[in-house]
């Protein structure tokens, strides 16, 4: 399988990276080289096969439903590019 | 005086034990041979105050007697470890001026058995890389010189373009040429593919990447988080198992962190290997493999047979879709980790005018090429009506490749010796023109163990004509680093050290 132009400036969307159109090509071709290296997949047979969920077989520890972190609204908002009063500052979204 | 970097952390700590020398000293040894091999690019902030400091504490606890096992021992910290207080990048742009207001687990307890903080090392961006030559840094530069180099050549080449200079593994390539470089006494990096491995390999060091789960993830700035796993580099076997003693441990801040527990690591060295069964996986003779690496395989063998290791051929059929679904995982994983920079929360903020094009504009300068690229991927496996064919298939050949590795197992193999990469190290700026597999095959023997989840140990196992390290893997069974670790001390006994000598 491989991408075209049209597919590539679709990921970059979805992806939420600005894609110069000058860029294209090239992210294309390297993209359809991993595309076609990754295509031997497709020789193996996986019938039955369960896709792996836990690399370890090990549950998951369930823990008290309790309150165990918080009240540090200064650390969190800490590294902020803007913040006002605790409150991380971005464009307006809604009209 | 003789010099205090030459030592090993065992003989340091030896040294600091019997007042030979304070392990001030030490940090100063450090510190100064870290300002003289600023070239080299290793290290992407120096802590020295930090480094003092940390350094008279361990002393005035020495003098106490309450000394940790790794009290005084001065270690450099992949930048991929959120250190609190002090700037932590990942060697991305996207982070900026990024300072924790925590500290990971796996430094905590470092820190915590007295070990002492040199600064913060450079690695590929977000891990991703086998040459450390993606990161916003700036490529690091391996202590070893090409064939042939004069001194005089390497300091021309090393304040001019640096090309021709060796690249030193990556990602953790920060880590391996500080250690090599003895600009530190062990250093702590990650290894989602082989980027723990691959960077020991090129620099005559020795480096594990635990069994998934051995080591917490908290704090570690996420790449492929059902691969990603912290390590060790180091210049000896023995002081590769007493950082790993400390590094490990169940924390309930990583779920997938397991309760097991941790074993002195350096208690496996000196072990008997004798009667041990060690597996030679026949997938591993890849096409065009360089005789100069069939024959430290070989070497290799021998040393363990010559211990009292019984050598047996064995199959992972798998072996050669590891890399391909590879690409397919990691990418997958990483998309939706790296999602978290959207200049909103922390890092860089690029302006746009509503908030898409702020996420576009502040991705797009943010990361680097191999980066986006890898983020595209991943992004594109994940989309409608692509995740079955790639993602899926991908997770159902990952279960294939564990099969593999447990069927060895149960047929009584201990563990498995293959090479660690399928070259010496190569020049800085020689992959640039290449299409990007060409640069992910460097990790086609060591991505299986990330992919079975297992440990993996690389150590030096000789040199090729021109004198470059070439590295040698150790695979075992999961959570016994321990038989690794003896393994590896009979092939170091015999092998002896590479090191590098001091030409910058």
């Amino acid at each position: 399988m491989s991408v075209d132009a049209a597919t590539v400036r679709r990921i970059a969307r979805l992806s939420r990276i600005a894609l110069p159109e000058q860029d294209v090509p090239v992210m294309q071709a390297e993209i359809n080289a991993i595309l076609g290296f990754v295509e031997q997949l497709g020789e193996v047979n996986v019938e039955g096969v369960e896709p792996m969920t836990s690399v370890t077989p090990m549950a998951l520890k369930m823990r008290e439903d309790v309150v165990t972190d918080g009240e540090k609204a200064g650390k969190v908002t800490a590294n902020a590019p803007q913040s006002e009063d605790h409150y991380f500052l971005v464009p307006k979204v809604v009209e | 005086m003789t010099d205090l970097t030459q030592l090993t952390l065992t003989e340091a700590r030896e040294g600091l034990a019997r007042k030979s020398f304070t392990a001030v000293e030490l940090a100063e040894a450090h510190l100064s041979a870290i300002e003289a091999a600023r070239p080299l690019n290793a290290y992407v902030l120096e802590t020295p105050d930090q480094a003092l400091a940390m350094a008279r504490a361990a002393d005035a606890r020495l003098a106490r007697g309450e000394a940790g096992r790794l009290e005084g021992i001065p270690i450099g910290v992949k930048d991929l470890f959120a250190t609190e207080g002090v700037r932590t990048t990942a060697s991305s742009r996207i982070l900026g001026n990024f300072v924790p207001t925590y500290e990971s687990t796996v430094t905590g307890q470092l820190w915590r058995d007295g070990a002492v903080m040199l600064g913060k090392l450079n690695n590929d961006e977000f891990a991703m890389g086998s040459s450390n030559e993606t990161s916003a840094f700036g490529p690091v530069v391996n202590p070893f010189l090409p064939a042939n180099w004069s001194a005089e050549k390497g300091k021309a080449a090393l304040s001019g373009d640096k090309k021709g200079l060796l690249v030193p593994g990556g990602s953790s390539g920060g880590s391996s040429a500080a250690v090599a470089a003895n600009l530190c006494l062990g250093a702590t990096a990650t290894d989602t593919g082989g980027s723990i491995r691959q960077p020991a390999a090129f620099t005559g060091t020795v480096g594990i990447k635990p069994t998934y789960g051995r080591c917490s993830r908290w704090g570690i700035v996420a790449f492929a988080s059902s691969l990603d796993q912290a390590g060790p580099i180091a210049k000896t076997v023995r002081d590769c198992a007493a950082l790993m003693t400390s590094m490990a441990g169940h924390d309930p801040k990583d779920s997938t962190s397991v309760d097991l527990p941790v074993p002195d690591f350096e208690a496996a060295i000196g072990r008997s290997v004798a009667g041990k069964t060690i597996g030679i996986p026949r997938e591993y003779r890849v096409e065009g493999m360089p005789a100069e690496i069939e024959a430290l395989w070989k070497k290799g063998a021998d040393m363990l047979r010559a211990a009292g290791a019984r050598i047996v051929d064995v199959s992972l059929p798998h072996t050669k879709y590891a890399l391909p679904a590879y690409y397919i995982v990691a990418p997958a994983e990483a998309s939706s980790n790296l999602a978290r920079y959207d200049g909103v929360r922390y890092g860089l903020r690029v302006p746009g005018k509503d908030i898409t094009e702020l996420y576009e504009q502040t991705r797009a300068q943010g990361f680097g090429r191999e980066v986006k690229r890898r983020i595209m991927i991943g992004t594109y496996v994940l989309s409608a009506g692509y995740y079955d064919a790639y993602y899926l298939r991908a997770q159902k050949i990952r279960t294939l490749i564990k099969k593999d590795f447990e069927d060895v197992y149960a047929a009584g193999v201990d563990a498995i010796l293959t090479p660690a990469t399928p070259s010496a190290a190569f020049g800085i700026a020689e992959m640039a023109d290449a299409d990007p597999v060409q640069m992910y095959l460097n990790d086609i023997f060591t991505v299986t163990v990330n992919m079975a989840g297992l440990p993996g140990l690389a150590l030096p196992g000789g040199t090729d004509a021109a004198g470059l390290p070439l590295g040698l893997q150790l695979i075992g069974r999961p959570f016994d680093e321990e038989t690794l670790f003896s393994l590896g001390a009979v092939i170091e006994d015999q092998a002896g050290r590479v090191t590098a000598s001091r030409w910058w």
